[in-house]
């Protein structure tokens, strides 16, 4: 038990049956779901290769690419290490500027902050720009249940809030859809839409401008997330492309931001660092089309009642694990998504959080204790491609070794007999330790039949071959067929 | 116990301090290793002497940049900004203009549109209007960037997003090479708005589409000289 530090053990995490950060199933099943649709693996396959060859064309204009990723991964570290001061110095400096800072334990207890702010003006409608951390605690069914309608206003997110779905990637939340599906879904659910609608992607997104303009002229309470907060100055930032950030961040009266305790800068200086790896990494873009920052209210300019409520919900359970606390470097750019050879074949959905992808296998178990998502360490080939691409330099592959440790751990102090995987892989640490031992096994005739039989065993058939749990163990894993002569035998004979 | 107390408390136990151990003091900037270009340099990567010829070559490349993203760019002389002005408004057929207060007269000597000012316009009535003319406080050329903070000649944030056509006049000692020099000029006291390209989403199958809440149009008139009064 020398792997579980003592202090992570025991930290509040993200609580369960609000929000979204687990799923109804294990990664194994719902990624064997996913799988067997091809329009959404087709849709996904087109949608990442595009992305990465944009995001590999704008980071090669870099020389310094190198240099900027050290020097991001070196603020994150400084703002995790001292957070508790950033967070103070930023509570003061937003307080300033006339900005209400609020702090939230846990999902519940923002919602709850937040439906009070919303019910205190007297609106019984808001406009959102898109935000992870909203959907990380629930808020629009928590707004909904008190009587307060949400609207998304991203397009993508307004096509998975019409469809009655779930966002699937982190910077295109609708990327598992394709233009048709997204007409059919306007058709039917879009008040007022021409039923003329095309497909193309011009007259849908002219569309969503229609129906969402009367909103942004009209309400009076905005929900934001934010990209970045900056500690010395008060600072909020949000980037996006569309307008509808703008438009929600300055017509309002009233601006309610929601933001995860992790999201800071220490000043406003580093955003020379974060503002070029940002667009780069995510849209693969020299810079998305909109930025906003503000600093506490404007007068005369933009929303007069502003409110910051910074956001635990496990973030301080994960900080706790030094081997996973990096994981809080994130800066949600989704580079890693679009690399993951996992992800490019499950989608997003498969994760059951709302943080999918590489960074989503090692985000949301630390959240809410990986005894609530234990598959999701395990959802990774450890290719290492997100990690190179990471531009906070999050070493995920690394993380998800310990993770999986962590897992494994978890369920040997809950169960009284070894697991499965532990009673497996201490036989294989016997077999290997010595060379006679390996040498004789690898010419036994046994392991070339459990290789056939788990060939055989991926049809749903044969898979009744294997008993559990050797059955699970090769239902998602291809094992190669043993050669002929093993390279001992044939060095002996010469 | 507060939940700021408390979320505080659970900050200083995961960093392991002991009870009531203070938290060590912030380092701010001067700790970071910063070996990244931070002025005097282009997209190439090669530091150029600051001077006329790097002026220049800053002027090209945030040409080429917008107009990768598709936003207009019309160079003028000093002398020709007025008709400059007129003939883009022309153009595009704007009837009505809003004219943020600050922005020089002397350039709006040929507007034949009809001019408004913001007399805390409501956000339906800004969109009532045609479109909107502003100066910028700086442009970035790597890029693409143009940062309006809110000052003379700009207007509130709202002036540049609700009208569909925006006209940013700059000048091109208002360049800079990348994103540390900007950040370094700014300040961040102000209201500031980062804009790169007209509006546009990459949300259905990642195709581009230009316009969806922002202004569709972005045109942009490049002064080959200092700006009046600068």
């Amino acid at each position: 038990m020398t792997v579980a530090g003592k202090t992570y053990l025991g930290m509040p995490t993200a609580p369960p049956g609000v929000g979204q950060l687990r799923g109804d199933e294990s990664f194994p099943d719902a990624a064997e779901t996913a799988l067997a649709n091809g329009q959404l693996r087709r849709n996904l396959a087109n949608a990442t290769s595009t992305i990465r060859a944009k995001r590999a064309a704008v980071v090669a204009e870099v020389p310094d690419w190198q240099e900027l990723r050290a020097a991001a991964a070196a603020v994150k570290d400084d703002v995790l290490a001292h957070l508790d001061s950033y967070l103070v110095q930023l509570e003061a400096r937003v307080t300033e500027r006339g900005g209400v800072v609020h702090w939230a334990r846990d999902a519940n207890e923002a919602n709850r902050i937040v439906t009070e702010l919303v019910a205190a003006t007297g609106s019984r409608e808001v406009v959102k720009v898109k935000s992870m951390a909203t959907q990380e605690i629930g808020l629009n069914q928590a707004l909904e249940e008190a009587g307060i309608l949400a609207f998304e206003t991203d397009l993508a997110e307004l096509i998975v809030q019409l469809g009655d779905d779930r966002p699937s990637h982190i910077l295109v939340p609708a990327i598992h859809r394709n233009r048709t599906e997204i007409r059919d879904i306007f058709l039917s659910e879009m008040a007022g839409v021409d039923c003329g609608l095309t497909d193309d992607p011009a007259a849908l997104a002219e569309a969503a401008r229609r129906y969402l303009r009367e909103k942004f002229l009209t309400t009076k309470v905005a929900i934001s997330g934010a990209n970045f907060a900056i500690a010395d100055t008060g600072t909020l930032m949000v980037v996006e492309s569309e307008g509808n950030g703008r438009m929600c961040l300055t017509l309002p009266d009233t601006l309610i931001t929601v933001m995860g305790i992790e999201k800071l800068l220490p000043s406003f200086t580093d955003l020379e660092v974060f503002l070029q790896l940002l667009p780069r990494s995510s849209t693969g873009e020299r810079m998305n089309p909109y930025t906003s920052m503000w600093t506490g209210v404007h007068p005369g300019d933009g929303p007069q009642e502003f409110h910051l409520v910074l956001l635990d919900n496990g973030r301080t359970a994960t900080l706790a694990d030094e081997r996973g606390r990096a994981a809080l470097r994130c800066i949600r750019c989704s580079a890693c998504l679009n690399v993951c050879p996992v992800y490019e074949r499950t989608g997003g959905h498969a994760y059951g959080s709302v943080y999918p992808g590489p960074i989503g296998a090692v985000l949301s178990p630390q959240l809410t204790g990986v005894a609530d998502n234990p598959s999701l360490p395990f959802a990774s080939t450890l290719c290492g491609a997100c990690y190179d691409v990471c531009p906070v330099a999050i070493d995920i592959p690394k993380m998800l070794v310990h993770l999986r440790e962590r897992v494994n751990q978890d369920k040997a102090t809950s169960h009284r007999l070894p697991t499965p995987e532990s009673a497996g892989m201490a036989a294989a640490s016997w077999a290997m330790r010595g060379h006679r031992r390996w040498t004789w096994l690898l010419r036994a005739a046994r392991l070339g039949r459990l290789a056939r039989l788990s060939r055989l065993s991926r049809s749903a058939a044969g898979r009744r071959l294997l008993p559990p749990p050797l059955s699970a163990w090769v239902s998602s894993r291809d094992l190669p067929a043993p050669p002929a002569q093993s390279f001992r035998d044939w060095w002996a004979e010469q | 116990m507060t939940a700021r107390d408390e979320v505080l408390a659970r900050i200083s136990t995961a960093l392991g301090r002991a009870r009531g151990e203070a938290p060590g003091e912030i380092s701010g900037a001067a700790a970071i290793p910063r070996r990244y270009r931070r002025a005097g340099a282009t997209a190439a990567g090669e530091g150029v002497p600051a001077g006329v010829g790097h002026q220049a070559e800053l002027v090209e490349l945030l040409v080429d940049r917008l107009v990768d993203y598709r936003a207009t760019v019309t160079r003028s002389e000093p002398a020709g900004v007025a008709d400059v002005l007129a003939q883009r408004l022309g153009q595009h057929r704007i009837d009505s203009v809003l004219v943020p207060d600050g922005f020089p007269e002397e350039w709006l000597g040929a507007v034949s549109a009809e001019r408004r000012t913001d007399d805390a316009l409501t956000p339906a009535q800004l969109d009532g209007i045609d479109g909107v003319l502003c100066t910028g406080t700086l442009a970035i050329a790597e890029t693409g960037t143009i940062v309006l903070d809110s000052g003379p000649g700009q207007g509130r944030r709202a002036l540049s997003l609700v009208p569909d056509y925006l006209l940013i006049v700059l000048t091109s000692d208002q360049i800079v090479a990348g994103v540390p020099e900007a950040v370094a000029r700014l300040d961040s006291g102000r209201p500031l708005t980062w804009i790169s390209g007209p509006s546009a989403t990459s949300d259905i199958e990642l195709n581009r589409v230009e316009g969806v809440h922002g202004p569709r149009t972005l045109d942009v008139i490049l002064i080959q000289a200092a700006r009046p009064g600068f």
